[in-house]
């Protein structure tokens, strides 16, 4: 990922270099365990044992020992339409989420990036959908859709559009109400680090671009996107990912309601795994998200490197 | 660069929508906690209370442990933070002084770690947990909180490493100075802004987490602000709303201060462990 740009400063000398270099390689690694140790027993382990899981039929306060039943849950997951529904719902979801995200964040930045009065405050008010806990923004946003008590429909009401829409519990409109939290949530992350792409533009090309008489549209297609893509890119990868694999805000929302409209994956096997104990048949589903993502990824990479070569990749 | 009045226009107008879009929600939280009851109920709520009150304070208090469900939450937060940074800075040290294969496995694993569902992870977690009696526990709690957060911690922290010269860690080491000494009166102390930014931004996102708390702790009086949070919301998701807001806003107080206060650097953070090294 491009966010990970190693740095090239030229070699230095390392400190106390020569015979006694051998000494601070025990250091080292005195330095690395106690991060290296954590990562591996929780984080690494865990996800390698997640995997074989799911090859097994391990279920929550069984007395009989756990048995190997090869590639069985990813049979029967095959034929889980539910699953696959939600599933479905969840892609809609990342789409749905990640590029209006996208939209607005850049909108943001590039609105940020000008010499603007307010600047300050909308950077200040861009702190709080960012951090507040994941939990309060569903509540909140459920204060804003409730129907009677809610500031949306009585806004609706206000223009003569209607009201008393139950958005949270409407067949149709459960799942683009939800979008429209994880837009305001997510939008912050994103503007920063747009923001940041930016700020690193030469600006002495961009002067030089309008002196040619370049409009503003001609001047950001040809200095400033360039130079934005590797971190739009990263960004937008890491937000698919991120989104695909939302839970609390969706949870606290509607809990995946009405009729299922909006049970996310996550959501789905939380609710195999703690609720009905099916752990490896949850792992199964967990693998399989795995591996949906990392195609996508993958096509997205893939299509970064085709058109990476238009220059200005060098963040 | 000369803009027209009507590009400026433009510009204003679409920076003030966003000011709304960003801070409507907010607002109607703090306006709905201070709303009595039977404004609650009724038909056209208006943005400022026509007779503010505490009550759902009070009651919030009443209905559910927020209290102790706070304390949870500060005890969780704090252990992973300070745990975090001690394990990470050393490590995020070496990764940044020196470029070796452990470096770029690392920091191979913090981009995939950030791939994988959670689901993926708590099923294992949790019966790793129940064998060693860790659930519903908060220092169970900790231990997920502290490899979660590792990623992100690393991340920063490597950045601040780099943003201190080797040059004057040399200099010291021709001085004469040994390795430690070096790390503890040079390099500490240009690193302390950059660890207490890390270690509080670990804190946030620890208070802020929900999924793992939901699934590893079991009893209300174990249970952290943001899964009491949820009580307020019933089976048939018909919620209290006066105290549930007012719950909710006082939630939210700590990880909005704390933000503020670091936003500046987390943003550095960022950008020096990612854009531009």
């Amino acid at each position: 990922m491009t966010l990970v740009t190693e740095s090239r400063k030229p070699a230095r000398p390392a400190p106390g270099s020569g015979p006694g270099r051998r000494a601070p390689d025990h250091g080292a690694w005195f330095l690395v365990l106690p991060a290296l140790i954590p990562i591996l027993v929780l984080s690494v382990g865990p996800l390698l044992y997640g995997i074989l899981l799911a090859f097994t039929d391990a279920q929550s306060g069984r007395t009989e020992p756990t048995r190997w039943i090869g590639t069985l849950n990813f049979q029967d997951l095959l034929h889980d339409t539910l699953f696959w529904e939600s599933f479905r719902i969840g892609l809609v979801w990342a789409a749905g989420v990640t590029v209006p995200q996208f939209l607005l964040a850049l909108g943001l930045a590039l609105l940020l990036n000008q010499n603007l009065r307010l600047r300050w405050l909308a950077r200040a008010l861009a702190i709080i959908p960012w951090a507040m806990p994941e939990v309060v923004v569903g509540v909140m946003w459920r204060l804003v859709y409730n129907t009677d008590a809610g500031i949306l429909n009585e806004t609706l009401r206000d223009l003569g559009l209607g009201g008393g829409h139950d958005w949270l519990s409407g067949l149709g409109t459960a799942l683009p109400a939800v979008i429209v939290v994880g837009v305001w949530a997510g939008m912050p992350q994103t503007t920063v680090a747009l923001l940041a792409g930016l700020q690193n533009t030469p600006r002495e090309l961009h002067e030089a671009a309008a002196v040619d008489g370049a409009g503003a549209w001609r001047r950001f297609r040809t200095v400033t996107w360039p130079a934005l893509r590797p971190i739009a890119l990263s960004i937008t990868a890491l937000n698919l990912i991120w989104n695909f694999n939302s839970f609390a805000l969706v949870y606290v929302l509607t809990n995946g309601g009405p009729g299922g409209r909006t049970r996310l994956p996550m959501l789905f096997a939380y609710e195999e795994a703690f609720r009905y104990g099916q752990f490896g048949y949850a792992a199964a589903m967990g693998c399989v998200m795995v591996a949906v993502i990392s195609i996508v990824l993958a096509v997205f990479l893939a299509g970064r490197l085709r058109s990476g070569s238009t220059g200005g990749d060098e963040a | 660069m000369r803009t027209s009045t009507t590009a400026r226009a433009g510009q204003y107008a679409a920076l003030l929508a966003y000011l709304v879009f960003l801070a409507f929600p907010f607002l109607w939280l703090i306006s709905t906690a201070f709303k009595p009851a039977r404004e609650l109920g009724s038909l056209h709520p208006t943005w400022i209370p026509r007779d503010p009150t505490l009550d759902n304070f009070r009651q919030a208090f009443d209905e559910q442990p927020l209290l102790q469900a706070a304390l949870n939450s500060l005890a969780a937060a704090l252990g992973a933070a300070v745990i975090a940074v001690l394990v990470a800075t050393p490590m995020a040290y070496v990764m940044a002084r020196r470029r070796g294969r452990l470096g770029r496995a690392v920091t191979g694993w913090v981009v995939v770690s950030q791939a994988f569902p959670f689901v993926l992870l708590i099923i294992p977690l949790f019966l790793v947990l129940k064998n060693l009696g860790l659930i519903n526990s908060v220092p169970g709690l900790v231990m997920v909180y502290v490899v979660w957060s590792l990623p992100f911690a690393l991340w920063m922290l490597t950045g601040y490493v780099r943003a201190v010269p080797a040059e004057l860690e040399e200099a010291a080491a021709v001085d004469g100075a040994g390795r430690l000494r070096t790390l503890v009166s040079v390099t500490a102390p240009l690193l302390a802004p950059g660890i207490v930014a890390t270690a509080l931004f670990a804190f946030i996102t620890a208070w802020n987490e929900f999924f793992f708390a939901l699934i590893l702790l079991k009893t209300p009086e174990r249970q952290t602000l943001p899964v009491i949070l949820t009580h307020f919301i019933g089976a048939e998701g018909v919620a209290d709303l006066g105290p549930l807001a007012a719950a909710a806003f006082l939630a939210t107080l700590p990880s909005l201060v704390i933000f503020a206060l670091i936003q500046r650097r987390i943003t550095g953070g960022m950008l020096a462990g990612a854009v531009k090294s």
